[in-house]
């Protein structure tokens, strides 16, 4: 592990995202510290304003600063974000699982898996809030279930890895109990691509959260996060366009930094089979 | 030869049992999420201005009082017959509705591809060519961002350019539906764009991939020792074993294009598919949802078993 | 080497090949020099790490470009007009002008040295039609040809076959065929035989011999296995952790190797399993031990660790290689340089 880290500190793009992924959580987790103006606060006097010494990033259609928004709306696409990444990780991986390690389990499971896969993520997602109603949780579950299969179909294929390798047929003679075998001796070997996924999920959630609020069926307007803000203000962005061009690069530098840390990962746990992606 | 047909027909036949599985679960979701949605599939099938007597008499016709699995092999046939029920608002056949934006967004989708490929696949060669330099290096990045803006806020951003400072395209809308065909495809250029640019990604990494596997092959270290050109080697040689997988993700891309335009429609205000089933969202116009669902799933699963066939046709060897 | 009176087909002179890696530079070749006479065959004979393949790669000029690696030295090649050209030194483009052509390399696994999507008469074409101008028809017609002299049966078929369709004893005559097409006047042959069975072996290696008596060309001949160089090869130069610790002759190596390790590698075959003046032993030899890792070699000659007649000295610096007879030379301590000829008034 400490090795890993090592290696980790040598690529410096990958550090960078880290380090930026770092700054944002900071900054959303202790929101008011960094952005003393009361996102809510209207002044329609002030409203459309360009980017100044007082307003940092101008001020939206209502007045209200946007620098502050946004950095109080990180609180909601993050939280929405990790939310989802966590519960389809979890879900995916039990999946997973399931169908990497049972046999009889294996075709069932992958053909529900495919014919969700089936579905454009967008579309299912707005589907399922359809169903559910638009609410800052039904969002999150309605993307869970859309990234669930995702997750199960890699866990299950490194899954039938672990299983072919021979400790676990010794384990097994050894008559240890499956769900033992399961939770202390396949799953951590599962852990370095579950760590890989949960940092795409994340990023995925993040544009998929935007998307579905930018439509007006994810969250609802009132909770600012990102997608809300782009969607509220645009029909002003040929006036004021810092009220579209900065929550679209708050979303472009998380969900970047993401990738860029999921795929340094990637690469460091896959070294030297095969360095081509 | 009599061996190899056998051998390829039960291919064929092993890859469509495969799809039909997967197109009947699809069903049963679709059938189950607008059930849970709506409730009353009647009311679906037959609209808002059903009086009670018709609703009556229609569960009795279609067996509602029966149980779930019956009532679904009922809705099964109205499908597969063609009825996927009436639009609550458009009041028009969901067939007829889903048809008539076909146009835009299958263009919309055919326009996006070529963008993404001729983009993706010669920035993936020169990436895979140049590995580990300063080209390869601007093009991952270039990727990776491409796969982190999000579509609506490219479009705007686009927009905001090209249409209302240049004034080179419209600023929405798809031309009156008598204008020229030119004209349609003027009004795509940029959705497309924003569609192809951000799509571009996956298949600049996908063609990368598959350039570097093929490139460490022997058979490259042979054509070189031949004393061909660096060139004829890579696009000659290489390009060819490399193409499959590159193909298919390009394949892939196309169904992609489906879900991205649902977004990319809404902002640049095209009458197309995916833009009908938002506004069906927000008006909870079921039977529209629900057909919809239904047929983009379809293709999307019809174009996986297309590209699944191609590929035991194109690779002599595919063991078939 | 064997009649050093006409001019060598190939001289190489102090080559080294270094690549740099994470862990520090790895000198897979350092200072070997050898040379191969027209119309002969000089085996480059070592085991796995000894760098037997860099040697032909680098030669060649195919080391991967990721690779970076540092080469130095020289390797005088005449081509076919009589010009003498520095393989290492000339550009990319006269380099290509003679791969393939003048200079050709088969390598050591036939069954993915082809490329798959092309048939095989596609494959020799290519080469001809690139280097000799030919037209389409014209250069089927002899990819035909050769496909016959490399006696692969019913060769009008089969020229339209993809590699999947042949056998891996048939995939390496179409590889000879290719490296034949153009009428190289060297041939690099790296293990061509190692990935095929031991009859198949028997009848490559019979076919090669053919076709050098046949055409007159060189072959440099690669390969770990002493039984072959015995009946194939006129010269042998023999690599160990990347440099030549002897070089003769076919005949005298056999007949009197002067390195240890020499000695060792003979006395492995099981039909020779006695050194000189050793009565026979029942078991099979052996040499201990294992090459020494590239990243931290013995601070004196590399074999020291694993030979059995080291003295102290070894373990202090590397031997130089010395010429002990004509046309012999060997890098040990224990080896007399050769005495000039001293003519008595």
């Amino acid at each position: 592990m400490p090795r890993m880290l090592r290696q980790l500190m040598h690529r410096r793009i990958v550090m960078a995202s880290a380090l930026v992924l770092l700054v944002i959580a900071v900054l959303a987790i202790g929101a008011p510290l960094f952005a003393s103006i009361d996102p809510n606060d209207t002044a329609v006097l002030d409203r459309l304003k360009a980017p100044s010494a007082e307003h940092l990033l101008g001020t939206d259609e209502l007045g209200r600063d946007m620098y502050s928004r946004i950095v109080h709306g990180a609180r909601y696409s993050l939280a929405i974000a990790a939310l989802t990444a966590l519960g389809s990780v979890i879900a995916g991986t039990v999946l997973g699982l399931m169908a990497g390690f049972f046999r009889r389990l294996d075709t069932p499971l992958m053909r529900v898996v495919d014919a969700m896969m089936s579905f454009p993520d967008i579309l299912l997602a707005i589907a399922l809030v359809a169903i559910l109603g638009p609410s800052l949780m039904n969002t999150v579950l309605a993307l869970v279930l859309v990234y669930t299969p995702r997750v199960a179909r890699v866990v299950r294929a490194s899954t039938l890895v672990v299983r072919e390798l021979l400790f676990v047929e010794a384990v097994r003679a050894l008559g240890v109990r499956t769900s033992r075998i399961l939770w202390r001796h396949i799953l951590p070997n599962l852990m370095s691509p579950i760590l890989v996924q949960v940092s795409f999920i994340f990023a995925y959630a993040i544009l998929a959260e935007a998307g579905l609020s930018f439509l007006g069926v994810g969250v609802p307007p009132e909770i600012p996060t990102w997608g809300t803000m782009v969607a509220g203000s645009q029909q002003y962005a040929h006036q004021a366009f810092w009220v579209v061009l900065f929550p679209g690069l708050a979303i472009i530098f998380t969900a970047l930094s993401l990738q860029l840390l999921g795929d340094g990962v990637r690469d460091l746990l896959d070294p030297k089979l095969k360095k081509t992606s | 030869m009599m061996k190899m047909k056998s051998a390829s027909l039960r291919y064929v036949a092993s890859r469509a049992g495969g799809m039909l599985i997967v197109l009947a679960i699809v069903a049963v979701l679709v059938f189950v999420l607008t059930r849970a949605a709506s409730g009353d599939p009647v009311s679906v099938l037959l609209g808002d201005q059903a009086t009670a007597a018709d609703i009556a008499r229609v569960q009795k016709d279609y067996g509602l009082d029966k149980p779930l699995p019956v009532q679904f092999g009922y809705w099964l046939r109205e499908v597969l017959q063609g009825n996927l029920g009436t639009s609550i608002f458009l009041q028009r056949p969901v067939t007829q509705a889903l048809w008539e934006r076909a146009e835009p967004t299958t263009l919309l989708a055919l326009m996006a591809v070529a963008i993404a490929a001729l983009i993706g696949v010669p920035c993936g060669i020169v990436s895979a060519v140049f590995r580990g330099r300063v080209v390869d290096q601007l093009f991952t990045g270039i990727a990776m961002l491409g796969a982190s803006i999000p579509s609506f806020w490219l479009g705007i951003v686009l927009i905001q350019i090209f249409a209302v400072s240049f004034g080179w395209f419209p600023v929405s809308g798809y031309g009156a539906p008598d204008a020229p065909f030119m004209e349609r495809l003027h009004a795509l250029v940029l959705p497309a764009t924003v569609l192809g640019l951000l799509n571009s990604a996956l298949i600049i990494r996908f063609t990368r991939a598959s350039m570097l596997d093929v490139l460490g092959e022997d058979y490259v270290r042979t054509a070189r020792s031949k004393g061909l050109s660096e060139s004829k080697v890579v696009l000659k040689h290489a390009l060819r074993n490399a193409l499959v997988p590159i193909v298919t993700v390009i394949g892939l891309t196309v169904a992609l294009m489906i879900g991205g335009a649902v977004i990319t429609e809404t902002v640049f205000g095209l009458p197309g598919v995916g833009n009908l089933v938002v506004s069906a969202v927000l008006r909870r116009d079921y039977p529209v949802i629900q057909g919809a669902l239904l047929v983009i799933a379809a293709i999307y699963v019809l174009i996986n078993f297309s590209i699944d066939l191609l590929y035991a046709v194109v690779d002599p060897r595919v063991k078939v | 080497m064997t009649n050093a009176n006409t001019t060598p087909r190939l001289t190489v002179s102090n080559l080294s090949t270094s690549f740099p890696t994470e862990d520090g530079l790895i000198r897979s070749v350092a200072d070997v020099s050898f040379s191969i006479q027209p119309g002969k065959t000089t085996a480059l004979v070592g085991e796995s790490g000894s760098g037997k393949s860099v040697t032909s790669l680098t030669l060649m000029r195919l080391l991967p470009k990721t690779a970076n690696a540092q080469v130095s030295g020289s390797a005088s090649f005449v081509t076919r007009e009589g010009k003498t050209l520095d393989l290492l030194q000339i550009g990319e483009r006269e380099m290509r002008s003679l791969r393939g052509n003048q200079l050709s390399m088969i390598f050591q696994e036939p069954m993915t040295s082809l490329n798959p999507v092309f048939t095989i008469g596609e494959q020799i074409a290519e080469s001809v039609r690139l280097h000799k101008g030919l037209d389409r028809k014209a250069a089927l017609a002899h990819a035909l040809h050769m496909l016959e002299l490399v006696e692969i049966p019913a060769a009008a078929q089969r020229i339209h076959d993809y590699p999947h369709q042949l056998s891996g004893g048939m995939r390496q005559r179409v590889m000879i065929a290719l490296a034949m097409a153009c009428d190289p006047t060297l041939l690099i042959a790296d293990e061509p035989t190692t990935a095929l069975d031991v009859t198949i072996q028997a009848q490559i290696l019979e076919l090669m011999r053919r076709l050098q008596a046949e055409t007159g060309m060189s072959i440099l001949f690669i390969t770990h296995n002493l039984g072959v160089v015995a009946h194939h090869a006129d010269d042998v130069v023999v690599l160990y952790a990347g440099r030549v610790v002897e070089s003769a002759p076919v005949r005298p190596l056999f007949a009197q190797p002067e390195h240890p390790y020499t000695q060792g590698l003979l006395a492995c075959l099981p039909g020779k399993a006695r050194l000189p003046g050793q009565p026979k032993p029942k078991r099979l030899f052996a040499i201990r031990g294992q090459v020494s890792s590239p990243l931290a070699p013995p601070p004196g000659c590399a074999f020291e660790p694993r030979c059995d007649l080291a003295l102290p000295e070894c373990s202090v610096a590397m031997p130089p290689l010395i010429e002990t007879h004509h046309g012999r030379e060997a890098r040990c301590v224990r080896v007399q340089p050769a005495q000039p000829l001293v003519r008595s008034a």
